[in-house]
């Protein structure tokens, strides 16, 4: 084989990614069309009735949208406080030892768990907690979606801070100590401002992650189609509408979840491209 | 011969990394106040590692053990806490590390809002001015005092860091190799700056250039294998050492 | 008063470590707490029937449970979907994800190569549900049905940027030297590739390719939508297929085999954990 048959073939395996990726906006916009041109495509982001009686179909996904910023935002704001000291574990305060590792390895295996299993656990134990703490009386919701979500993104939260904490230069936290700082603020006044921007795009990324997940916000969120107007009260997620729907659906509804799956993928697509540029950024510095 | 308390005085001073070998064995010496001490010796000798006891930045590493005594104004530090004894004992590194998120007036000011000290406006603008001109670099940065830091010149940032240092009215002032990572016009600044700072603070300083331990230093140490071999006044250690091992460290038959 | 700013600080410097520790320590909990309830829910309904029989019907099941007897019947319809799902998938993914990877490795710098870069994070960060969607549009309509090979195409999609990614990670890690030494001694390219480049990036790939099946094998919401679920042992693949999480899917929405969800998720966990340390260990090996 010569170099030059070696490199076609490369180049034609590489091709496999513009064609899945191209085909994957052209079928979402090809399917998603029939919904947008029925409803327009503003009027459909904007309108919040989902309702599929014949004769009298309606569809928005504003209650999808609402849905899943609601569950991605709370679960950002309960995985920080885990999510944070764990970073500031590995990376800094145990940073190469045992412990350490065992740590690590312990957020590897919760981003293994099959998001399947994160669902029933959070079914069975923990929506029972929520009911008994009488915090909502049906138990699923966007509360207990969130929740678990947040136990979900803690590991790529955590393991990607650890690694810009890991990142910032030991010249720089001695010469913080030399002038006489304790450790805490060395790593208030060092050790985040330097990794921030590393933190913070390691967050984007853990969002990116919370927007698509499906199964355990199906099991979870309460399955009804309206806003959710608390965070005690039920709805679904642009993801779990799909899950929950797609299954039954043609015609104009099928075109519908197509479309929220096209807006799913722009948003996640966003998010994620926000968060890798970011990380690049970060990494030069 | 007067006899003045020293500033600073190592007892019996080991480090050491592992529990079987040591880094640094048994030193004694007396340091005076206000004057250079250059401490010399081939890379792994144990002079940086002596240099970063005396603020205790041992302390960071769980696994390395100081023994002996380190004395301050006659108190032994070793006893003392950490971030108390590194207030009083600045220290300048190798490379220079300014903050990267900080700006050049931020910097100076660092060691104030490391260690929690609320100053007002006009005690931190004379600060800053003092240490910068205290390091000759007010002229050169006033204009810039928002500037992140790291927009200076190798030799500019290095200077920063002493005047950081400075700013905390530190007894002793330590640096490990200042001018190793400069260009020589740098370093003749920095030099420079040094013999006019002995004034106001005793510095000890670590380098493996003996022109420069000669330039401005008036009291050497030599050491060699964690041993203190030889500690006296420069000028007669440069043209009369004592021991074998100097003498051949100091006419380049050892490095 | 200096002394007492002094003690403060150092009392916080303390608390600020404990808080560290014990939030760090808490995530271990849900972990612990979740393989302790599959675990104690799911081992008694482990036995080798279990492995080896297909679904029960609902109706079955709950004339068993009327009898107040133990559910017949196991996931062995789950298990060989899945297997065979998988299988195709792995033929598929590995080659081509492994000669996609050499190309971004060989030339990093070429726009081309930028572009698809950036693709693979594109895809790799596109929700599983929508990898469902695609797959429904591109194999389930055309060949108008469910089958075994959509469901392998879904899996497929979401193996191949992870693979993409370690073998283009490991092969940029290995020192230039390395693929120098082979040109000189006259090799072309392909064969250096083939013979020096792939063999010393072995252990990177093939952790790259445990992590990736760890990371599908688990999937439910794309194959409902494509390989749909069957309750008998298949081994068509152009007929409906049942995986695993599918059943857990079912047996989590009917009343009648909610038994045997603990058993079928002991079953997915173990399997998913086991292949994640493994890759995880060997990756450690191989690094030294």
């Amino acid at each position: 084989m010569n170099d030059k048959i070696y490199k076609v073939i490369l180049f034609i395996a590489a091709l496999i990614m513009p064609i899945v990726c191209g085909g994957v906006v052209y079928a979402l916009v090809t399917d998603a069309y029939e919904a947008f041109e029925y409803f327009g495509f503003f009027n459909f982001l904007t309108s919040s009735e989902w309702n599929y009686t014949e004769g009298a179909e309606q569809y928005g996904a504003l209650p999808f949208i609402t849905g899943t910023l609601m569950t991605t935002l709370l679960a950002l704001i309960f995985c920080i406080p885990f999510s944070l000291p764990v970073a500031l574990f590995v990376g800094e305060y145990f940073k190469g030892t045992r412990v350490a590792a065992v740590l690590s390895t312990i957020t590897d295996l919760l981003a293994g768990i099959p998001s399947i299993i994160y669902g029933l656990w959070g079914f069975y134990t923990l929506r029972p907690l929520i009911m008994a703490l009488n915090i909502s009386a049906q138990g699923s919701g966007i509360l207990t979606a969130s929740l678990v979500l947040a136990i979900m993104i803690i590991p790529y939260a955590a393991s990607l801070s650890a690694e810009f904490i890991k990142m910032v230069p030991n010249d720089l936290k001695e010469g913080a100590y030399s002038l006489g700082a304790t450790r805490a603020e060395v790593i208030r006044k060092v050790v985040f401002p330097v990794a921030g921007s590393g933190i913070f795009s390691s967050y984007i990324l853990a969002i990116g992650r919370a927007l698509g997940e499906t199964m355990t916000v199906t099991m979870l969120i309460g399955n009804t189609n309206n806003i959710p107007d608390s965070i005690t009260s039920t709805g679904n997620s642009m993801a779990s509408i799909i899950a929950n729907q797609f299954g039954e659906a043609d015609g104009l509804r099928l075109s519908s979840l197509i479309a929220i799956g096209l807006i799913l993928f722009l948003i996640t697509a966003l998010i994620n491209m926000i968060g890798k540029i970011m990380i690049k950024r970060a990494r030069i510095v | 011969m007067e006899s003045v308390t020293p500033i600073l005085e190592f007892k019996k001073t080991c480090v050491s990394y592992t529990k079987q070998t040591m880094a640094v064995k048994y030193v004694s010496a007396a340091i005076e106040r206000n004057t250079i001490t250059a401490i010399m010796g081939p890379s792994g000798c144990g002079k940086s590692t002596l240099l970063r006891a005396v603020n205790l930045m041992h302390d960071l590493y769980p696994n390395i053990r100081v023994g002996g005594e380190i004395l301050l104004n006659n108190e032994n530090i070793l006893s003392m806490e950490p971030i108390d004894v590194r207030r009083r004992v600045g220290m300048v590194f190798q490379r220079p590390t300014p903050f990267p998120t900080m700006s050049i007036y931020d910097n100076v000011l660092s060691g104030f809002a490391l260690n929690g000290i609320k100053l007002s406006k006009a005690e931190k603008d004379s600060t800053v001015e003092h240490c910068l001109r205290s390091v000759a670099l007010w002229e050169e940065v006033k204009d810039v005092l928002n500037k992140k830091g790291t927009f200076l010149s190798g030799g500019q940032q290095q200077r920063l860091c002493i005047a950081r240092a400075l700013a905390m009215k530190p007894d002793v002032l330590l640096m490990d190799e200042p001018t190793s990572a400069l260009d020589p016009i740098a370093t003749k600044h920095i030099e420079e700056l040094l013999l006019e700072l002995q004034k106001e603070v005793t510095i000890l300083i670590v380098t493996h250039n003996m022109g420069q331990a000669k330039r401005i230093s008036s009291k050497s140490m030599f050491m060699y294998l964690g041993e203190l071999v030889e500690y006296g006044d420069t000028e007669t250690m440069f043209s009369k050492p004592s021991d074998e091992r100097t003498k051949a460290y100091l006419t380049g038959k050892m490095g | 008063m200096n002394s007492l700013r002094l003690k403060n600080r150092l009392v916080k410097d303390r608390l600020m470590l404990w808080g560290v520790c014990l939030f760090a320590a808490l995530t271990a909990v849900p972990l612990l707490a979740i393989l302790g309830e599959v675990l104690l829910r799911g081992y008694d309904q482990l036995s080798w029937s279990f492995f080896t029989e297909p679904t029960p019907t609902a109706y079955k099941a709950m004339k068993a449970i009327e009898a107040g007897e133990p559910i017949p019947g196991g996931i062995a319809n789950g298990i060989v979907g899945t297997l065979i799902m998988l299988g195709m998938a792995v033929v598929v993914a590995v080659p081509l994800g492994i000669l996609c990877g050499a190309y971004l490795a060989e030339n990093s710098k070429s726009r081309f190569a930028q572009v698809v870069s950036y693709l693979t994070d594109l895809l790799q960060g596109t929700p599983s549900v929508i990898i469902g969607i695609i797959t429904y549009i591109w194999v389930v309509v055309p060949m108008k049905g469910y089958s075994a090979i959509a469901g392998s195409v879904a899996l497929c999609i979401m193996m191949l940027p992870l693979i993409i990614r370690s073998t283009e990670e490991t092969l940029k890690i290995l020192p230039a030297s390395l693929k120098e030494a082979g040109l000189a001694l006259g090799g072309n390219k392909a064969r250096v590739m083939m013979k020096v480049q792939l063999p010393a990036a072995f252990g990177g790939i093939f952790t790259g390719i445990l992590l990736a099946i760890s990371r599908v094998i688990g999937e439910t919401a794309p194959l409902m939508f494509t390989a749909l679920g069957c309750s008998l042992i298949r081994f068509s693949i152009d007929k409906p297929i049942s995986a695993v999480p599918l059943l857990i899917w079912e047996f989590f929405n009917d009343p009648n085999l909610q038994e045997l969800i603990w058993g079928a998720s002991l079953f997915l966990l173990l399997f998913v954990l086991t292949l994640n340390l493994t890759a995880k260990y060997l990756a450690k090996k191989w690094n030294q």
